[in-house]
């Protein structure tokens, strides 16, 4: 059996030794880092081989007893202790934590701006009578993003995005064409593309008769031509 | 017009021997001395002074936004001809045996600071005060807020990208703005590793690497600057094309109806229907990218491009000879549109492949 005190001292000793250890490599560095200038200008100098003179009033040692000199005691430095280290890295990354969480809090709210554009999927645009034969209302357009066209024989509406790069053409009535101001891609009135790199004609949207018997646009659900979509029977209406 | 560029422009910066040829003997390479340079500076200016005195010329070059790209073709016109000028006078001394113009520069150095330093701050000075002055004087136009569905008429790109724009009349959008520009990216990337002419380094030069020379010139005047004067002066409203004195009619009637190979092959030639199958309806269109890309190459280092073929070796000669035909597609398709009203080679709309 040990007695008391020397069954203490043993890992007293160790700590100790590890305390010293980690007392004297903070202070290293932190000596380094210019905590003190004046340490610093000698240690400098000491290293530069070139410059072997020291500030006045100090007496010449040789290099390992100043090196000895600076870490040791010259310099107080409040030794960092492995609670207060733990405590200090868990305030750090709760910090980085907020900051991070609170940039993503406003990335996402960024995402649901105060005013919003998106016109309406699905409306209703008046009675099939408001429209007059062979003419294009350009009156919708601004508000919904639709064209619609009235045939001899049938209603149907077209999407107002240019199926090149999606910019939105103009109903040129003289020329009885839409046409893209982008790059120059024309539709004829049924949407079929005749000139410029468009490569697909004008979609359709579906087109129904609601119960009070006004026209009901739906948006949500599209025909194209070149699929052979334009006989479906929603894709236009029959007058 | 364009086609007398096309013409004139290997005549200009000849790109081989026998175009070298021709150079001299029309002593083209006259353009590149003092004289020459007046010379096109003159046109030029004459150039604009006349047109300025038209109401409609005057109307599109004096527009705020285009004024910066008057005062780029002066800029790339003087450019173009300094360095030619300081080539041709290189390629006479070293035709005479004598020492480069530039032999003697690694002697000539001054001091970071002051002398480097000075200028830089009397060049940002300057600098400042002409943005501040032109800011003043030719106010940015400001528009009423942006409304999705509205374009306006004409759309146009920022200067820089007219290029890119006018490439997407002729080509669908994955290729005109993103496959090509990345073939640009890659080709420029590539340049170090193709250029294998050892001569030339370190002084301007231009018989000792006129292909190199007459090749860049043509991607960069002709591909690029060239696009960018026309989509600025000469594209107007609905994308039309407008003479420089033309006036900018929004009822301009340009009958521009296009047709695809397919069509051309199966309805006007064949007389019968289009082909459901989508493979058999494209296959010539196929066949004919097919060949461009794969039996052209091969077909050119047998017999115009022999001589680089053996220089530049297997490897090297593939990836050139790639780039160059994708550079050359784009003349070739313009002119496909202009002359046949061809809109596209390969067109599968249903997948959003076309060619």
């Amino acid at each position: 059996m040990f007695p008391m005190d020397k069954h203490k001292n043993i890992p007293n000793d160790v700590n100790n030794a590890e305390e010293n250890e980690q007392i004297s490599g903070q202070t290293d560095e932190i000596s380094s880092d210019s905590a003190n200038p004046k340490m610093d200008s000698v240690d400098e100098q000491n290293l530069d081989s070139k410059k072997p003179e020291v500030p006045k009033g100090e007496p010449e040692k040789n290099p390992a007893q100043k090196r000895a000199s600076i870490g040791k005691g010259s310099i107080f430095v409040e030794p960092i202790k492995r609670r207060s280290f733990f405590s200090w890295l868990t305030l750090a990354w709760l910090a980085f934590t907020a900051a991070t969480g609170t940039f993503f809090g406003i990335m996402l709210r960024f995402m649901f701006p105060n005013v919003l554009f998106e016109p309406k999927q699905t409306f209703k645009a008046g009675y099939p009578d408001d429209y007059s034969v062979g003419d294009v209302t350009t009156s919708l357009k601004e508000k919904y993003g639709v064209w619609i066209v009235r045939s001899t024989e049938e209603i149907y509406a077209l999407s107002t995005v240019c199926t090149h790069l999606g910019c939105t053409p103009n109903w040129l009535k003289n020329e009885n064409k839409f046409k893209c101001p982008c790059h120059g891609s024309g539709f004829r009135k049924t949407g079929i593309n005749f000139e410029g790199p468009a490569p697909r004609p004008l979609e359709r949207f579906k087109i129904t008769l609601a119960n009070d018997g006004q026209i009901f646009i739906d948006k949500t659900k599209k025909y194209a031509y070149e699929k052979g979509q334009w006989s479906d029977p929603e894709s236009f209406l029959r007058v | 017009m364009l086609t007398f560029i096309l013409l004139t422009f290997f005549f200009i910066f000849p790109p081989n021997d026998w175009f070298y040829k021709w150079n001299k003997k029309f002593k083209l390479d006259l353009i590149w001395t003092n004289k020459g340079g007046i010379l096109i500076l003159l046109g030029l200016l004459t150039f604009f002074l006349f047109g300025l005195t038209d109401e409609n010329f005057k109307l599109i070059v004096l527009k705020p936004d285009n004024v910066p790209i008057v005062g780029l073709i002066f800029l790339v016109a003087f450019f173009t001809w300094l360095s030619m000028k300081q080539a041709t006078e290189n390629d006479k001394r070293i035709d005479n045996n004598e020492k480069v113009n530039e032999y003697h520069d690694p002697d000539d150095k001054v001091l970071t600071w002051p002398d480097l330093v000075y200028i830089e701050l009397i060049a940002l000075v300057l600098c400042t005060v002409l943005l501040v002055v032109w800011s003043i004087a030719l106010p940015a136009p400001l528009e009423q807020p942006a409304n999705p569905t509205l374009s306006p008429n004409p759309s146009k790109a920022p200067w820089y990208f007219l290029g890119l724009q006018e490439m997407l009349v002729y080509f669908d959008p994955w290729i005109a703005g993103v496959l090509f520009p990345t073939i640009m990216i890659i080709g420029l990337m590539a340049i170090p590793y193709l250029d294998i002419n050892k001569e030339g380094v370190g002084y301007y030069s231009f018989k000792q690497r006129k292909m190199a020379v007459s090749l860049f010139m043509f991607g960069w005047l002709v591909l690029w600057i060239l696009l960018i004067i026309v989509g600025t002066f000469l594209r107007g409203p609905n994308w039309n094309f407008f003479g420089p004195f033309e006036y900018w009619d929004i009822h301009k009637l340009a009958p521009l109806t296009n047709i695809n190979l397919s069509e051309y092959i199966y309805i006007i030639w064949f007389r019968s229907g289009l082909p459901d199958n989508i493979l058999i309806r494209e296959m010539w269109g196929f066949l004919l990218i097919l060949g461009y890309f794969m039996v052209l190459p091969p077909l050119l280092a047998k017999s115009m491009l022999n001589k680089l073929y053996k220089k530049l070796g297997n490897l090297r000669y593939s990836v050139f000879i790639i780039l160059i035909l994708f550079a050359i597609s784009l003349p070739i398709k313009m002119y496909l549109r202009w002359m046949f009203n061809l809109k596209y080679i390969v067109a599968i709309p249903e997948y959003f492949f076309n060619i």
